[in-house]
């Protein structure tokens, strides 16, 4: 009989560990589908983060590396600088990238580092068990925004695709879905595309992936994915942010002020 | 090698890494370390290193920890604030077995403080620096020679032990100029073996993993354990010291960096006038000279300690003596720098059994 | 043979290069040299000084409290650190900027108009080189011909001619002090 599909070998044979409905496993599925497609699994190194997906590590079938709370991007600056040949890329959830790392995700942008980031959005902290995250929808109940986070008590949500998209650095940047199979397949041709960025050294890379979380949202699966539907993604609109091949060159700038 | 050549400390310590292999530095401007990222920023280049100013001190450290988990030599610099932000990356560096070298171009505090000399740093650095159960290797230049060569022997034991290690000085330390020749010869560190564990291109192996967690039951306590035989192995072998005219000593003084310097001018001023004093200087702060200090403890009543600071060292001195002499102190902590005169003053009262009198504040 | 210097003045006088100069002639000299700055605020615009320290034994302390020469560039370093002469030590003055007088009547003093001088020889940014060429020939602690040979390896972005100015300055500061 023909085999027409198989466990992607860009992933471990461990057993997840994340709760029913969770997106984190279908976004593991597409990045690790990506590094076998694109050939190279074994010069990709993953920066794993600190939340739900702080065992990526065992997942991701590549070198792994993990690190503090929101410092993937600056990790994977330093292995990338040093090792311009491999490819890096850091799995952080909201959390980590727009709250303790804001800075590092915005400067790596800014400095154009050439690493890829996979950016899980499910508006909520997961792992600690479901505090007010950076991305957090107004009106939304968390355990620390126990009213239902209010703008002018927690502020508003961050937008990091359009954040981002301002930054010359910034070269591809994608916001997807994984509310349905159509936008599952919408989500891994942009992992496949913000891969490729950097494997053709064109710069910073990043896809934001809206992601369901039933345990600390407190809903079953199905109604998770329905309020990402209707909540999550009326509010962060799906769509490419910035694209290198849109790009106009930039030419080498000249030198300005005095040399001392 | 051979040649003399006149250095300021930070720079002789930047180009000191640079020889010893570093090829990575990741940092943020503080003074009094600005001529570290400065001069790496053009050297690094040239021998195909990188430089890389980070947004921070937190995200420098980290930028470390991806470098050092590939097997790299890298360095940091910065000064007590800054160190204290770098001790996110140095714990998990820690965590995760990595040998890294950092320099610590400590100023007076606590917080902002002033950028004038000081040892106020002398617990962070000797008692891991950061959150959880290690050590770090500290060396304590007293000279811009050391500060020149101290890199070598920081990566040769980050590297043999597989822990970070330090560089504790000061800005006299930093910015001060001096003749200085290499005791080394440069190192490429192409020709270095690749360690087993760093992480990369991983064709032909199996993948390998840096971190510094395990939530599996038991197994972090393990690790504890593990890392402690290397730490009692440090402990074993890695002591260094300088023990000057202890011929006939009744009166050890302990110092350490550039308050040694100073606090040797006083024992030989006091030589001179026929006080028998010697003076012990720890080069590694931590693992601590005990051993000696205990031993001299026996064959002295008097020990005092200066330090630049309000009294750290001398903990570990009374720990190290273990009752067997008096141990006096004098100390000026967050800027202010001894003289010789204050110090044989000192000297002369520890002598006699004391009491050493403080400095009166009225009087700074 | 050991001298514990401070140099002090405006910043933008040439402290901290005389300071470095002397240095590094000393190493040429084949003594143990200490450079040390005043850094960080006090460099902004502000007064800068320097520590060096020349002597034919291993020097200990970089840091000198009782100076066995002061010189001084500006008023406010003749306030600042006139105290910390050694009794019997050495003083060193720039006339053309500094007016006030010394209290002090243990100690030697020399008067040299370091900025007219230079400025005969070609620009006031020199006057440092006049001092140090006072300094060279009142205490003998370097030879005129090291510090003259030091100048083009220690000021290495110097143009010849800039070079050729500065050893006419040390001439100049050397004479106006010889008895």
């Amino acid at each position: 009989m023909e085999k027409v599909f198989e466990r992607t070998r860009g992933l471990t044979e461990v057993r997840m560990r994340y709760c029913p409905g969770c997106g984190h496993g279908i976004a593991h599925r597409l990045v690790g589908e990506v590094i076998e497609e694109l050939g190279v699994r074994e010069k990709t190194i993953c920066v794993g983060p600190v939340g739900c997906s702080v065992f990526a590590d065992e997942y991701f079938n590549c070198d792994a590396i993990q690190g503090a709370h929101g410092r993937g991007p600056a990790i994977a600056t330093g292995i990338k600088r040093t090792h311009p040949d491999l490819v890096v890329f850091s799995y952080q959830g909201d959390g980590d990238l727009a709250s303790i790392g804001m800075a590092e995700t915005i400067h790596s942008a800014s400095r154009g580092e050439n690493i890829t980031i996979i950016f899980i959005n499910n508006g909520i902290y997961g792992m600690t068990g479901g505090q007010m995250a950076p991305t957090t929808l107004l009106g939304m109940w968390s355990t620390t925004s126990p009213a239902g986070r209010k703008a002018e008590v927690e502020g508003y949500p961050f937008h990091m695709c359009e954040l981002l998209s301002s930054l010359e650095g910034a070269t591809y940047l994608e916001r997807v879905a994984m509310n349905k199979a159509a936008n599952i397949i919408k989500a891994r041709k942009a992992v496949k595309k913000a891969f490729q960025t950097q494997i053709e050294k064109k710069g910073f890379s990043m896809v934001e992936l809206l992601s369901p979380c039933p345990t600390d949202w407190a809903m079953p699966p199905l109604e998770a994915l329905k309020f990402l539907e209707e909540k999550m993604i009326p509010y962060y609109p799906l769509g490419v942010y910035k694209d290198w091949e849109e790009k106009v060159e930039e030419k080498e700038p000249e030198k300005v002020g005095v040399e001392k | 090698m051979g040649e003399r050549i006149l250095m300021k400390g930070n720079e002789a310590m930047a180009e000191g890494a640079v020889r010893a292999g570093c090829r990575f530095f990741a940092g943020y401007p503080i003074t009094p370390q600005n001529e570290v990222p400065e001069y790496m920023s053009w050297r690094l280049p040239e021998v195909g290193g990188f430089f890389i100013q980070a947004e921070s001190e937190v995200a420098a450290s980290n930028m470390l920890f991806g470098a050092a988990a590939c097997g790299v030599r890298v360095m940091t610099s910065s000064s007590s604030p800054g160190i204290s932000l770098k001790q996110e990356g140095i714990s998990y560096c820690a965590g995760a077995d990595l040998p890294i070298f950092y320099a610590d171009i400590v100023r007076g505090g606590p917080g902002l403080g002033n950028i004038a000399p000081s040892q106020g740093n002398y617990f962070q650095a000797t008692r891991g620096g950061g959150h959880g159960d290690y050590q770090v290797i500290v060396l304590a230049p007293n000279s811009v020679s050391e500060m020149a060569n101290f890199p070598r022997l920081c990566y040769e034991l980050a590297f043999k032990y597989r822990v970070p290690a330090m560089i504790s000085a000061d800005g006299i330390l930093g910015q001060m100029m001096e003749p200085i020749e290499f005791d080394f010869e440069p190192i490429d560190p192409d020709t270095l073996p690749k360690p087993d564990w760093a992480i990369g291109d991983a064709t032909g192996r199996e993948r390998r993993v840096v971190k510094s967690y395990d939530l599996r039951v038991g197994a972090v306590e393990k690790q504890n354990w593990e890392r402690n035989k290397r730490f009692e192995a440090i402990r074993t072998n890695e002591v260094r010291y300088q023990l000057e005219y202890e011929e006939g000593a009744e009166l050890i003084v302990a110092a350490y960096g550039s308050c040694a310097r100073v606090a040797k001018s006083a024992v030989m001023m006091a030589r001179s006038e026929g006080l028998k004093v010697g003076i012990m200087r720890p080069i590694t702060l931590w693992p601590f000279p005990t051993e000696v200090l205990n031993e001299l403890a026996g064959r002295v009543e008097n020990i005092l300690v200066m330090e630049m600071n309000l009294g750290q060292m001398v903990q570990d001195v009374k720990l190290a003596v273990e009752g067997k002499a008096r141990v006096h102190f004098y100390g000026r902590p967050a800027g202010g720098i001894p003289t010789s005169e204050e110090f044989l003053q000192k000297i002369k009262e520890a002598i006699k059994g004391g009491p050493v009198i403080p400095i009166d504040p009225e009087d700074i | 043979m050991y001298q514990g210097v401070i140099i002090a003045g405006f910043g933008g006088q040439g402290v901290v290069s005389m300071g470095i100069l002397l240095a590094y002639s000393g190493m040429v000299d084949g003594k143990n040299v200490t450079f040390f700055p005043a850094y960080g605020a006090e460099m902004r615009g502000g007064t800068a000084n320097c520590t060096v320290v020349v002597s034919s034994e291993e020097v200990a302390s970089p840091v000198v409290s009782r100076l066995d020469t002061l010189v001084v560039m500006n008023e406010p370093s003749l306030l600042k650190f006139e105290p910390q002469v050694k009794p019997g030590g050495r003083l060193i003055i720039n006339s053309s900027l500094v007016n006030a007088k010394p209290k002090r009547t243990d100690i030697k003093i020399t008067y040299i108009p370091a900025n007219e001088i230079a400025k005969e020889v070609g620009s006031t940014k020199i006057a440092n080189m006049v001092m140090m060429g006072a300094y060279a020939e009142l205490t003998g602690a370097v030879p005129i011909a090291t510090i003259k040979e030091s100048i083009p390896k220690v000021y290495t972005r110097a143009k010849k001619e800039i070079v050729e100015m500065n050893y006419k300055a040390v001439d100049r500061g050397a004479e106006a002090v010889k008895k």
